[in-house]
């Protein structure tokens, strides 16, 4: 419960308080399935929710260039490196691929090419039922009171194994520092040192201090967020009003993150 | 008893100071990899695990292995064996020592392993894993140096030995039984999503590891004044023929249950393995020659007189012990880890640091079974003479 390091989320949420909010220290009561000694940083504002959930409504986002200040933002707060050059050590939070490679089991030989042609986001689903959270031996992967599928950089032995367990392939693994190849560092959110996993965290430390996602914020409306365990947030609203697919669902993992197609 | 093993001919020390320089040598290269992270490997984000994690994996089998003497001795009173259990404990102490040593060279950040041990996790099958593996070692470590050093004075090992020699049985079944779980629990890796997993590995096991037993016990009477015996080599030969038939069985099972069904998920990492997917296709000649190796081991030991004749025999274990590490320490890791969940094909080889890195480790359990062997056969020698 001592772990000073599992910090960093207070200190990045500290960070991004500002003077108007103070964090509160006490969240130690958190229960003990997520990750031992883990507390967020909460500011007066900050947002919670049973499961947080996403919906990416493709209809609005039909381009590349749709997708890039999404992309960009993601990895320009969470000091994401973009320049390594051998595709091996890639770094990916939030990245774009075709209908096929994202849905590879809902993809028809002939299909609607609107939506064939159509650039997909793919990120971490912060699954309901999490396979790398299952896999791994230190906890250092854990799922938050709020569902999201955390990583703690310093407890992370680099075993990869959730890697494996991961059947979205959202994973990252650090085969190199990272630091260089960092264009510009945001001093809010940590980086990150060689050998350890890495992931979307759902903008863990921007829902501390009330903020949205920076993809949501970055597009323009045509990405929802909110708890879908609340029958009147926006993402319920919009799953009841149109027709969503998640990736792999016979898998059984509960994707948390839903698309219009 | 470690007297025995500082006591030895030119050719005994040669092959010590071999091993001690390939030691160095990879060492020296891991220090590069602690400096530069894993990525001197040829691991990406796609084939996040590779050459390391594929020969701990091997290892597990040749030191599950050993309990194809142990039991045979211990359970079913085979007095034979009683001559070469101990080789098959050594041996197992070695492959353990390499087991462990690979994954230490496998973690991304070696210097917080202990955080298994800090925040056991029960959900993960690495901790269990971390549990049988060490257990094994110790129970071996135990019961291997009890049981040489009763024999050395003379006397019948001590009864508290006999529980930790029953344990030891089912324990060797756990090692790989777990180590497959690591896999064959993974949701979306279909290649190893198979309940035969665990019994394929341990049958590949018990054909490697006797196999490796029987090389060994052939240099052994060759070089030493300690014979392990001939029915005691036949034997262990029979053991090999039925463990090496029913791998290439279980495997047959699971290509059928692949290609009668069409699904794609259990199709498409086959096809990668023996055709090609996509174009790319690097261990295409690999996974046939393991295939043609495993076969050509079948027809020798299944056969009487090859299985008779000892030089044929050799030939056999030594196409077994390749075939079987081709199909685990090559085909059964990438092979699941390509194509990637997003069906994207990147392939993955061993760099050469990674090959270094992995020859220092396998020269450290050379080292470990000499020593070992050393004792053993001189406490044989002493008895024998």
């Amino acid at each position: 419960m001592k772990n000073s390091r599992r910090r960093f989320l207070q200190i990045a949420g500290v960070s991004a308080l500002g003077l108007g909010a103070k964090p509160v220290l006490n969240a130690f009561a958190s229960g003990g399935a997520e990750g031992p000694g883990y507390h967020v940083a909460k500011g007066e504002d900050a947002r919670s929710a049973k499961q947080w959930a996403m919906v990416i409504d493709t209809r609005k986002l039909q381009t590349a260039e749709a997708l890039e200040p999404i992309i960009e933002a993601c990895n320009k707060i969470h000091n994401i490196p973009t320049g390594i050059e051998n595709k091996n050590h890639e770094i990916k939070w939030i990245w774009e691929t075709h209908y096929h490679n994202a849905f590879t089991d809902k993809a028809s030989s002939f299909l609607d090419e609107a939506v064939e042609n159509r650039p997909f986001l793919l990120l971490c689903n912060h699954c309901e039922n999490p396979p790398c959270v299952r896999a791994c031996p230190t906890k250092a992967t854990f799922k938050n009171e709020n569902g999201i599928v955390m990583m703690d950089f310093h407890r992370c032995i680099g075993c990869r194994f959730c890697m494996a367990a991961c059947p979205f392939g959202a994973r990252s693994f650090n085969f190199r520092d990272p630091r260089p190849f960092i264009k510009e560092t945001n001093k809010e959110f940590p980086t990150r040192m060689k050998g350890v996993v890495e992931k979307c965290n759902f903008c863990a430390e921007r829902l501390a201090v009330g903020k949205q996602p920076a993809c949501v914020e970055a597009s323009n409306g045509a990405i929802a967020f909110g708890d879908l365990y609340d029958e009147h947030s926006e993402v319920r609203e919009l799953l009841k009003e149109n027709y969503t697919i998640r990736r792999k669902q016979t898998l059984g993992t509960e994707p948390a993150v839903y698309y219009i197609v | 008893m470690l007297e025995l093993a500082v006591k030895g001919n030119k050719w005994y020390w040669g092959w010590v100071v071999v091993l001690l320089g390939i030691i160095g040598a990879g060492f020296g290269i891991y220090m590069m990899q602690l400096k530069f992270g894993l990525g001197i490997t040829g691991m990406s984000r796609d084939v996040s695990w590779g050459f390391y994690i594929a020969n701990f994996t091997y290892l597990v089998g040749v030191a599950a292995g050993g309990v194809m003497v142990v039991l045979p001795y211990y359970l079913h009173n085979y007095k034979a064996y009683g001559k070469i259990t101990i080789l098959g404990e050594f041996l197992a102490i070695a492959s353990i020592v390499m087991c462990l040593l690979f994954i230490m060279v496998d973690l991304g950040q070696p210097m917080r392993a202990l955080n298994v041990l800090i925040y056991p996790t029960p959900n993960s099958v690495l901790f269990y894993d971390a549990i049988v593996l060490n257990g094994y070692l110790f129970l071996n470590l135990v019961i291997g140096w009890n049981v040489l050093e009763a024999e050395r004075n003379g006397v019948h090992y001590q009864g508290w030995l006999k529980p930790l020699i029953y344990i030891s049985i089912p324990w060797a079944v756990s090692i790989h039984t777990v180590t497959a779980y690591l896999y064959c629990g993974l949701p979306g890796r279909h290649f190893w999503l198979t309940a035969i997993l665990a019994p394929r590995f341990l049958a590949s096991a018990f054909a490697a590891g006797p196999s490796l037993l029987i090389l060994l016990c052939l240099f052994i009477r060759r070089f030493t004044n300690f014979d392990p015996g001939r029915e005691q080599i036949q034997s262990l030969a029979k053991t090999v023929a039925y463990a090496i038939s029913i791998n290439v069985f279980f495997f047959l099972c699971e290509v059928f249950v692949a290609f009668y069904s069409n699904i794609p998920g259990h199709t498409t990492h086959l096809k990668y393995l023996f055709v090609g997917l996509h174009g790319h296709g690097a261990l295409v000649p690999w996974m046939w020659a393991s295939m043609i190796l495993m076969a050509a081991g079948i027809v020798l030991t299944v056969t009487p007189a090859t299985r008779k004749n000892e030089s044929s025999l050799m030939i056999a274990c030594f196409v077994i012990i390749l075939g079987t590490w081709i199909d685990k320490g090559l085909g059964m890791i990438s092979g699941g880890f390509v194509p990637n969940p997003m069906h994207e094909v990147n392939e993955y080889a061993p760099t050469m640091p990674e090959i270094g890195i992995t020859l220092g480790v396998y020269a450290i359990g050379a080292l470990v079974l000499t020593v070992l062997y050393k004792m053993a056969v001189g406490v044989k020698e002493e008895a024998h003479s």
